[in-house]
């Protein structure tokens, strides 16, 4: 298989990640749409990381930026790191039970909205409701899901 | 941060939407077409009913229309005799809402027209009830539209009552707009109809904005708790209009003087 058809599974998967970043939910049910750029960024972090690391995180962060209409580097900054995070334990995180990495992840998301929320602080956005965190929580509770989809895609495709 | 404050980022935001516009394509057509189905599942007499309705509404409009007319040249008249200008109504756009969702915490969205047929950056949008926003951003095929109820968002407004004048900022819920800067023996209540004020420059005057729905003076402050209903139906109109900017808003004279 040559080899710019195993990029474009990831490429897929993020773009798949950024439309269900965008789908349009009742205003009940948007703040628990959880980041699932970021999980999927996790997971070929964790999986691939001589392919997708910070350079990866940073070009994925500045679209986000264009597509949620945050200021041009909010989300880069976050994603750059929380890739060089992930990067740093990714040999322990791979031996982890999916139970355990489960936790890991909930740490990534959380740490990603608190520096969203930094950011969010300075540019002086209003206050900001206690159920922000819980989209969090809810990116976690899908990561075993993301995890053996992307998992399997990466098996079928042959992605290395 | 500061850079794209000071917008020298723009051309790079530009170049960024594009990859991005065939996404934000792919997650609304579906959901487009999804809507379009159910409409054409309508049943016959629903859309009879919807018909004769429209028709009604039609004809009413037109009618108010001719006095609309009339009242217009009198109006120009009256001002020529002031000696006043008068302003001409601006050109609008029709533009579409896209089935997509910025941020669930600021009041933004995206329409389908952008920098490419002359959108700018702070051109006001209403919809067929009243004020709905000004334009934020735009790019090459889109443009975000910050909705007058997002935090961040405070437009000059008027009482039409008597003539007040203040300023209403977004309450960060879709249905709700604060005026902080009232004292409390301020002359306004409930029901009251706030219009734009013209103040500012961005707005033009006199276009409804919302309705007074709370007045609570509070006890040892200075301000009253005041809130608002905007009259724009912010979460259902999947159209929004655009407002033409100031370069074709030209002074019209009944006698033309020069």
């Amino acid at each position: 298989m040559p080899n710019h058809s195993r990029t474009g599974v990831i490429v897929a998967s993020f773009a798949v990640a950024m439309m269900l970043r965008i789908i349009p939910w009742p205003d009940d049910w948007a703040a628990f749409n959880p980041d699932w750029v970021l999980l999927a960024l996790i997971y070929w972090c964790i999986a691939l990381p001589e392919r997708v690391g910070i350079g990866v995180a940073w070009g994925l962060g500045l679209l986000c930026d264009v597509l949620g209409g945050k200021i041009l580097g909010q989300q880069a900054l976050v994603y750059t790191v929380v890739a060089y995070l992930c990067l740093k334990i990714y040999r322990r995180l791979r031996l982890h039970p999916i139970t355990q990495q489960t936790l890991a992840v909930l740490g990534y998301l959380l740490f990603a909205q608190l520096l969203n929320y930094w950011i969010l602080n300075v540019k002086g956005l209003g206050p900001i409701p206690w159920n922000y965190w819980l989209s969090s929580v809810y990116g976690a509770a899908f990561w075993p899901l993301v995890f053996l989809l992307l998992r399997y895609l990466r098996r079928t495709f042959h992605v290395q | 941060m500061a850079a794209d404050h000071r917008a020298a980022l723009n051309d790079v935001r530009a170049l960024l939407a594009v990859v991005i516009y065939p996404l934000q394509q792919l997650t609304d057509v579906p959901i487009r077409l999804l809507e379009r189905m159910g409409e054409s599942f309508t049943r016959f007499n629903d859309l009879l009913d919807e018909n004769r309705r429209l028709k009604e509404s039609e004809s009413f409009l037109k009618t108010r229309q001719l006095k609309y007319a009339a009242l217009e040249k009198e109006n120009i008249r009256l001002r020529g005799l002031l000696d006043a200008a008068y302003k001409l109504e601006r050109q609008v756009l029709v533009a579409e809402l896209l089935a997509i969702r910025l941020d669930p915490y600021q009041h933004v969205v995206t329409v389908n027209k952008g920098s490419r047929i002359g959108i700018k950056e702070g051109q006001p949008v209403l919809d067929e009830n009243g004020v709905a926003g000004q334009v934020l951003r735009t790019t090459p095929f889109t443009s975000e539209v910050i909705l007058i109820t997002d935090p961040n968002h405070a437009i000059p407004v008027q009482v039409t009552r008597n003539g007040l004048l203040t300023i209403a900022v977004g309450g960060g819920h879709i249905d709700q707009l604060v005026l902080p800067y009232l004292p409390s023996n301020a002359d306004i209540q409930v029901g009251d109809l706030l219009v734009t004020s013209g103040l500012g420059g961005v707005f033009p005057a006199g276009y409804p904005v919302a309705t007074v729905n709370r007045v609570q003076p509070q006890t040892g402050r200075a301000f009253s708790m005041i809130t608002a209903t905007p009259l724009a139906s912010l979460d259902r109109s999947r159209e929004l209009l655009i407002v033409a900017p100031h370069v074709t808003d030209t002074p019209v004279d009944a006698n033309a003087k020069p």
